[in-house]
Order: structure tokens, then C-alpha cells, then sequence
């Protein structure tokens, strides 16, 4: 095959890829997005492994069938709750894969054309240090952050004093170390890149804490597309480059989003110190106000007698698994004619559009769940908000109280309904460690309880 | 920001990606034009391969930028590992170095890189597929 031929290919396989994002404006695309998405890829291999350099196939095909199994295996058996964590390991491979071919390019660069060992063209060492250096810090970033999701790792921001100085102090090595590498092809120069890189990684994402992970985890999207992008300007492939800057400003356009769902500088994220012990600006005087409790019969007379209720599900609500008896006891009211909706928080899940996936696996239709953009204005009309596993996402604090941690973010105005039913097991603050004066509002019902046993009650009360 | 201006916004957008859209077409046309032309009168010195790749590089992040901000909220789960999915294509790599018949080192590490691929290409084409089977229209 010509070096023309296999080019083109490549480009059919970026538009292929181009086309697979594309078709996810809409649910009704997006399938035969993702079936462009595996066209791109099959070209792709299919085209390299055309290369005439490429011999080995017996090795190829082994290593293919072997990652092809375990990949599989792990994407048919994971739970969705846990696709975060799974997101995450999957961008650690990402980033080790990185790791890997920059060090075959890095001892055999006459198999890419870009030199000969020791003596490698300066502008492919310079990439290829950069490609070595972001796979390397993708690839430990995302085990901790995936440690941290899986429950491994603490999820309280671990800080320590001299961080912020040690972490700019190691980038300044590193950068030095690359400059190094680039003047004297050293070998040894090569391997300290990579393991200041895996320090860095790790450094980096540690005290970061566990209600940042959305930002976390679409930026190691990001980094591992400006992996991918590094490698590809090494080995002078646009399809590589052209992907790598694709799922790059992906992930970094997610990584905006979410920082806006939690009204916080990407600056601030990356320092990290945010929802752990420490946090907690709100003073807490709400200790003697009342609340005013109910149980399920309360809540399934109240609902059924309404017109129109709104769900807002957070992350509790998958905890408690809660997903399947809510969409029972929404199926019985919508029977009865009331009309149901789910609103949904940017930041409701661990990661962008977690939420969405929860509740679609449920069976709960598409049609029927809603942005924070499209619901909010509609709470001043409605009878019922049922808060089901949320707590900061409905804090008026966020409004109201400029010493609150979360002043300034974007907030469901429940409060602005009839009623508003707050499911919740006890009276902890929420991620953010804030206090929610909603638990005090006269038009508040407290329901104390696990998420799914409360769903399941009011199902039977409703029957 | 209510929906109508939001709406404003994203037609807005939607005409400035054409336009930079057919902006792009041609300036490819006159380069590719220009491309032959030089060809043909000498065999001078291309342009660097660097540039080359940094102009794929922008122009991709633009058209990223665009199909990006498109994609509905709802799907952003699907999104993330779809895009995880393709970021393996540095598998290309992988499989360059693994291609060689005999065994050295380089070889070794690039076999390890198309397992690691593979893993992710099948698992992240896999986990989108479960996905999105499940934002169908519910009759």
C-alpha cells in the first residue's frame, strides 16, 4: 500500500471519528454515531496493519485478541453507578499506552522515520518528550482518581504544607529535563521524564477532593487526547493528531461545563483542598429551628392529589440504588394523570451526564428528563419538588449567603414549589459540608429514610 | 441565560461554523493548489512537517470545539467514553512497533501498548453501545 493510499484511509477514519460526535446531538443518532466511531477505528487498524513494515501479525492478532477480551468482558459486567471509576481506568490505559509507544519510538525511531537511535530529529524528541510526559501524568492522575471514586483512595482533599511549591518546583524539573533530553538525546534523561511525570500524576490529583471529580475526570479526558496529539505529531500521523485534538477540546469543553455547574474556577479545582473538613464557611445556628417531618403515606397523598411533581435525583439516589422503585412509584402517578418530571443538576452524578445514564437505565424516558436551564423557571408552577439522594444542588444558600463555599452556584429552585419532599436519612450536611436552610422552610416535609426503602413505601401507600 | 437566548447563541454559533467551515474548504483548495504548483515548477523544500501537523492540529480543535458544544447535555456520559474509546487509535503506534518480525525491546513495548488499546477500544465502543440502547424513545 502507498504512503497516498494509507493517508487517505486515515482521513476517511478522522471523519469517521468527527462523525461519531457528531451523531450525539441527539439520542436518536447517536447509535449510528457510535457505529461510525467503530467504522473510523477498523479502518484505522486495518490500514496500519496494511503498512508494509508491519510483518508480525501472529503478535498483533494475540495482543488485539487478548486486550479485545478482557475490554469486553469488563464493558458488559460493569454496573453504570460505577461508570466513573471505569472511565477512569480506562483513561489510565490510555495514557500508559502513550507511555509505551513514545519508548519503542524512543529506541527504535528508524521503524517511524524520524532519525536514528541517539541521534533522534530534534522536533520529534521535542514531541515525543511531551507525548511521553502528558501519557505518563494521564496515567497515574486517573488511578488515583479512580481510587478515589472506587473508595480506595480517601475522597477528602489530602493537602500538605509546601505542596503548591513542591508541584511547580517539579514541573520546572521537568520542563529542565526535557531540555536536557532534546540537547543530548540522553537515555537517561528520557527514563527521569517519564518517572517525574508519574510523581506529578500522582501529586496532582491527591488532594484533590471527591465533589470535584466530575472536573477531574473530564480533564484526564482532555490529557489523554493531548497524549494521543503528542504521539501523533512524533510519528507525523494527522489521523492521530486530528482524534488527540478532538477528544482533547472534548474533554476540556467538560471539564468548563462542570466547573460551571459548581461555580469554580478550573484554577481552583486544580489547587484542589475543596470539600473536606475544612470547608465549611455557613455558621451553623439552625440548630433549634423546627423541622417538620412526614412519613410515606404522607408524601403518596400529597403527590397523588397533585398536579404536577418534579424529581431531582443526586448521587444518593444511585448509592441507594433507588433508581428502579422511583420510576415504579413515577409510573403509578403518571397513571393517576399527574405530570411528572425529573430536573437534573449539571453536577448531579460523578461525572458529566452520569444522571442522565442512571435514569435511562431505569427505563425513565428521555423525553421526560430535563436540564437545570429548561426546568428551573417551571418549579414557581408546580405542586410537589421531590428531592430524592440531592442536598447542595437545591441550597438557597448558594443565593442567598456570600460566606457559603458554594455562594454563586447554579441552583434548582425547589423551593420556589408548592411543597418540596426532601428524602434524606439523616440531617447531614451535604458534599459540601454546608447546611441546607430548605430543611427549615415551612413548605418543606422532611422524609427520613433510605432512598429506595422511602420509594418503595410510597409505591405500596399508593396502590 | 433563558432559552430563547440560548437559542440566539447556538444559531449564532451554528452560522460562524460555516462560515469558518468554508473558510477552511478554501484554504485547502488554494494550498493544495499552491501544492502542486510548487511541485511542479521545483523540487523545493516543503513545508516542515511540523507546521503541517500544527495546522491539523488547530483546525481540528475548532471542529472539535463546534461538534463538542453540539452534543446534548443528556449524552455527556456516552460522549466521555466514546471519546475514550477513539483517543486509543494511538494503537496506529502501537501497532508500527509491534510490527517488526524480529523481537527487541521496542517490539515488547509496543505489543504491550496494542493490549492496552485493545482494552480500551473494545471496552470503550462496548460500554457507549450499553448506552445508549438505553435512551430509546419509549412508546
Amino acid at each position: 500500500m502507498t504512503e497516498n493510499i494509507s493517508s487517505i484511509l486515515y482521513l476517511v477514519s478522522s471523519v469517521c471519528f468527527i462523525m461519531a460526535l457528531r451523531g450525539l446531538s441527539s439520542p436518536e443518532t447517536s447509535r449510528q454515531g457510535n457505529v461510525f466511531g467503530i467504522a473510523g477505528m477498523v479502518v484505522a487498524i486495518g490500514t496500519t496493519l496494511a503498512l508494509p513494515s508491519v510483518l508480525s501479525y501472529e503478535v498483533i492478532i494475540a495482543g488485539i485478541v487478548i486486550g479485545g477480551a478482557i475490554g469486553s468482558f469488563i464493558a458488559w459486567k460493569i454496573e453504570m453507578t460505577a461508570l466513573p471509576q471505569l472511565v477512569a481506568a480506562f483513561h489510565s490505559l490510555v495514557g500508559l499506552a502513550a507511555c509505551f509507544v513514545a519508548a519503542a519510538a524512543y529506541y527504535r525511531p528508524e521503524a517511524y522515520g524520524i532519525g536514528e537511535f541517539l541521534a533522534i530529529h530534534t522536533s520529534s524528541l521535542i514531541e515525543m518528550a511531551l507525548g511521553l510526559a502528558i501519557g505518563a501524568v494521564t496515567f497515574t492522575g486517573s488511578i488515583i482518581a479512580f481510587g478515589k471514586l472506587q473508595g480506595l483512595i480517601t475522597g477528602s482533599p489530602l493537602v500538605f504544607k509546601g505542596q503548591h511549591p513542591l508541584n511547580a518546583l517539579l514541573g520546572v524539573g521537568l520542563v529542565g529535563l526535557m531540555v536536557w533530553v532534546v540537547r543530548d538525546q540522553t537515555e537517561i534523561g528520557f527514563w527521569a521524564i517519564l518517572v517525574l511525570s508519574l510523581l506529578i500524576g500522582v501529586l496532582i490529583i491527591l488532594p484533590i477532593g471527591g465533589a470535584d471529580m466530575p472536573v477531574v475526570i473530564s480533564m484526564l479526558n482532555s490529557y489523554s487526547g493531548w497524549a494521543a496529539c503528542g504521539i501523533g505529531f512524533t510519528l507525523g500521523n494527522s489521523l492521530l493528531i486530528v482524534t488527540g485534538a478532538l477528544v482533547g477540546s472534548s474533554g476540556a469543553i467538560l471539564s468548563y461545563i462542570m466547573c460551571k455547574g459548581m461555580n469554580r474556577s478550573f484554577f481552583s479545582v486544580i489547587l484542589g483542598g475543596f470539600g473536606g473538613e475544612s470547608a465549611g464557611g455557613a455558621p451553623r445556628t439552625q440548630g433549634d429551628k423546627s423541622i417538620k417531618t412526614g412519613s410515606a403515606e404522607d408524601a403518596a397523598f400529597i403527590m397523588e392529589n397533585a398536579a404536577s411533581v418534579i424529581i431531582v435525583p443526586g448521587y444518593g439516589m444511585a448509592v441507594a440504588q433507588a433508581q428502579h422503585a422511583l420510576r415504579e412509584m413515577c409510573d403509578i402517578l403518571k397513571s393517576r394523570g399527574v405530570t411528572v418530571r425529573y430536573a437534573i443538576h449539571p453536577v448531579a452524578g460523578r461525572m458529566p451526564g452520569h444522571m442522565n445514564v442512571l435514569l435511562a437505565e431505569a427505563n425513565v424516558p428521555y423525553e421526560q428528563v430535563l436540564e437545570l436551564d429548561e426546568i428551573n423557571r417551571d418549579f414557581n408552577q408546580t405542586d410537589v419538588a421531590f428531592v430524592i439522594g440531592a442536598n447542595d444542588v437545591t441550597n438557597p444558600a448558594a443565593k442567598t449567603d456570600p460566606t457559603s463555599p458554594i455562594y454563586g452556584m447554579p441552583i434548582l429552585d425547589v423551593e420556589n414549589a408548592r411543597t418540596v419532599l426532601f428524602i434524606k436519612r439523616s440531617m447531614a450536611s451535604g458534599y459540601a459540608g454546608v447546611d441546607n436552610e430548605l430543611f427549615f422552610r415551612d413548605n418543606t416535609m422532611m422524609l427520613f429514610s433510605d432512598a429506595k426503602k422511602m420509594c418503595e413505601e410510597v409505591v405500596k401507600a399508593l396502590k | 441565560m433563558n432559552a430563547e437566548q440560548l437559542l440566539d447563541h447556538a444559531k449564532q454559533l451554528a452560522t460562524e461554523a460555516e462560515r469558518l467551515a468554508g473558510e477552511s474548504v478554501r484554504v485547502a483548495q488554494k494550498a493544495a493548489q499552491s501544492a502542486t504548483g510548487s511541485s511542479d515548477i521545483t523540487q523545493s523544500a516543503g513545508v516542515d512537517p511540523f507546521i503541517f501537523g500544527l495546522t491539523v492540529l488547530v483546525l481540528a480543535c475548532f471542529v472539535g470545539y463546534y461538534v463538542v458544544w453540539r452534543v446534548t447535555p443528556a449524552l455527556h456520559s456516552p460522549l466521555m467514553s466514546v471519546t475514550n474509546a477513539i483517543s486509543s487509535v494511538i494503537i496506529v503506534g502501537a501497532l508500527i512497533a509491534a510490527g517488526p518480525a524480529e523481537t527487541n525491546f521496542s517490539q515488547i513495548m509496543g505489543f504491550c501498548a496494542v493490549v492496552l488499546a485493545s482494552v480500551n477500544i473494545f471496552g470503550g465502543f462496548i460500554v457507549t453501545q450499553r448506552m445508549l440502547s438505553m435512551f430509546k424513545k419509549k412508546r
